[in-house]
């Protein structure tokens, strides 16, 4: 019960902090649509017409790739949070109260996903106000994907960083990790026409299957033939990459001082 | 009286260096109990050992009847700290960052309201309760960080360096508070300073603690007494001219300059300032020449040979000490 409100209580303060920051958010509308925009457009006019899925425009095509990439940055992130906690101290004020390293990790983490969701869902409105076209069944039924993925980036962000001493390190880490797992994920092509071997890293990329999940909740039939496994394989693969991470992310909660 | 804390050879090493030396001390419940000692003594290292954020070496110790390396979560629970570097949520209101805790520590719902509205009332920050915590200055942040240890009623609470960097006026502001709060609490509270003032006006026992170890204990009129007599002070144009008179004339030891001015600890004070004049009055020449009872700094000097030097107390760093100069 007193872990149940500890882990709450971490949540609730992620994304309260999280709602407060105005720049962060407003910020967040930018990357997506310059990718969406002059990627998305640029690249399909010199396709010119010879579209990889056919029935889908290329902007189409990378819109879940974009949601996908938007959730691995900001979820990488978001372990930014445990850096500025250790700086300014408020970390021990954590360490030190009577909750488990379980409940502490879980709740930071599970909150720093709620943020990243809720940027994952300003991607979708833009995608709309694009004219992408998502009815709301479509919509309810990728915000749990869009959790899913998450929880796992999260927690890698988080494992990172506790690990860490300082941000200038953090941010070092980070663009290693970022910009490799999302240009292998598919998110802006299909992987299936990449060579061999690419196609092997890309298959053991886990964020490959959480672009595939959102294409097939998104996309639906167009992309069915393309898939690269089925939408429950997906779900499968994502979650048993969540678990993996948390217990990790535990382990190198409970050993921080 | 029954000892809420007690440490048994209680020791700390980092790589070779023994922070904290097989440390046996015990506190009484209900005293405010300091340790005073220079930068470095092993204050925090003692602490944070008894606050389970850091494992002993070996050794352990006893809070409120539960073992700090078996028991921790007990011991967190009878514990409330407040950290020598600011540890608070600034971009939380204060309200805010007492509910934190408060769910933190499992304080019920219920009471949960009542509990912080009487003790925002107590440190005098009811009116501000809803600001952000960055907009406060640092005497109004050490302030909610007491409130804060407060909450969830704990048994003991630990002070590591409660007024460190705050100008005099807070500092006894702060004190009396710290006093306020115990009585109102009826908690045993431990502190860590390097002031001596604050030793002296605010504990009832101190323990004065150098490279990890012990050196004395007691109220502060015994530890004066240990030192038997009266320190004289002799402000003189030349201060080792002063030294080897009161060294091979008088045969007085431990004469010693601090801040340019010499002292010395004597037995009976009074008729040993006649003899000080007259031995001197032929080579030097004395300014002033006075009397006082032995403070802290005089114990301290005694037993170690140095003085405290509170003047070159280490800041704290990086973005605390940022934090910290920004409120002054
Ligand atoms: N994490 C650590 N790793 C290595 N050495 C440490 C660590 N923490 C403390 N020490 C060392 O242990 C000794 C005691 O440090 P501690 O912080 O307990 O002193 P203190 O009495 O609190 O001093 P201050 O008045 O400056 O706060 C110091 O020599 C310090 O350098
Ligand atoms: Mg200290």
């Amino acid at each position: 019960m007193s872990e149940l409100r500890g882990f709450y209580t971490l949540w609730l303060r992620e994304v309260k902090r999280y709602l407060r920051d105005r720049v962060r958010i407003v910020s967040s509308f930018f990357q997506p649509l310059l990718w969406l925009v002059i990627f998305g457009v640029g690249i399909g006019a010199s396709l010119r017409g010879a579209v990889p899925i056919p029935g889908l425009t290329y902007q189409q095509l990378i819109f879940p790739g974009i949601i996908g990439q938007t959730l691995l940055f900001t979820s990488m992130f978001m372990g930014i949070s445990v850096i500025w906690d250790k700086e300014f101290g408020f970390m021990k004020e954590i360490l030190v109260a009577p909750i488990s390293r379980v409940s502490i990790f879980l709740g930071k983490m599970i909150g720093d996903s709620t943020d990243a969701l809720i940027q994952g869902i300003i991607v979708i409105f833009l995608g709309l106000a694009l004219g992408i076209n998502i009815d709301p069944m479509t919509f309810l039924a990728s915000l749990p994907i869009m959790l899913l993925i998450t929880f796992g980036l999260v927690s890698i962000g988080l494992t990172i960083a506790s690990f860490m001493g300082s941000l200038e390190s953090f941010g070092a880490i980070q663009s290693f990790i970022n910009l490799p797992l999302f240009f292998l994920s598919g998110a802006l092509f299909q992987i299936q026409s990449l060579p061999g071997w690419m196609q092997d890293i890309s298959k053991a990329n886990p964020l490959t299957y959480g672009v595939d999940a959102l294409r097939n909740v998104i996309l639906g039939a167009a992309w069915q033939p393309f898939q690269v496994q089925p939408l429950f394989m997906d779900i499968a693969i994502v979650g048993a990459f969540d678990v993996g991470m948390i217990i990790i992310g535990t382990w190198a909660f409970s050993r921080m001082k | 009286m029954t000892n809420i804390i007690e440490t048994f050879k209680l020791t700390k090493s980092f790589n070779g260096l023994t922070a904290v030396d097989k440390l046996d001390i015990s506190v009484e419940s209900g005293e405010i109990f300091a340790l005073l000692g220079p930068n470095g003594a092993g204050k925090t290292t003692t602490i944070s050992m008894l606050c389970t954020i850091l494992k002993p070496t070996s050794g352990t110790a006893k809070i409120n009847g539960f073992d700090i390396v078996k028991e921790p979560m007990q011991v967190r629970k009878s514990i409330g700290i407040v950290f020598q570097d600011p540890s608070i949520d600034d971009r939380l209101t204060a309200r805010e960052n007492l509910y934190m805790h408060a769910n933190l520590y499992g304080v019920p719902a219920s009471e949960q309201k009542n509990r912080i509205d009487s003790i925002l009332k107590l440190v005098e920050l009811e009116d501000r309760a809803d600001d952000l915590m960055r907009t406060y200055s640092g005497g109004m942040r050490r302030r909610l960080e007491l409130a804060r240890g407060l909450i969830h009623y704990p048994k003991v609470l630990f002070l590591d360096e409660p007024t460190l960097g705050l100008d005099p006026q807070t500092r006894d502001h702060v004190w009396k508070y710290i006093r306020g709060l115990k009585e109102a609490h009826d908690i045993t509270v431990v502190l860590t300073t390097h002031y001596m003032d604050e030793a002296d006006k605010l504990s009832d026992r101190i323990a004065i603690m150098d490279y990890g170890k012990i050196i004395a204990l007691g109220t502060s009129d015994k530890l004066k007494e240990t030192l038997e007599g009266d320190v004289i002070i002799i402000k003189a144009n030349n201060t080792d001219g002063v030294i080897s008179v009161l060294t091979e004339k008088i045969g007085l030891s431990g004469a010693h300059v601090i801040n340019g001015t010499v002292e010395v600890t004597v037995k009976n004070g009074k008729s040993m300032l006649p003899r000080i004049v007259m031995a001197t009055k032929n080579d030097i020449f004395i300014e002033s020449i006075s009397l006082r009872e032995p403070n802290l700094e005089d114990v301290f000097l005694h037993y170690t040979g140095r003085t405290i030097r509170a003047d070159s107390s280490r800041e704290p760093h990086g973005i605390a000490a940022i934090q910290r100069r920004k409120i002054r």
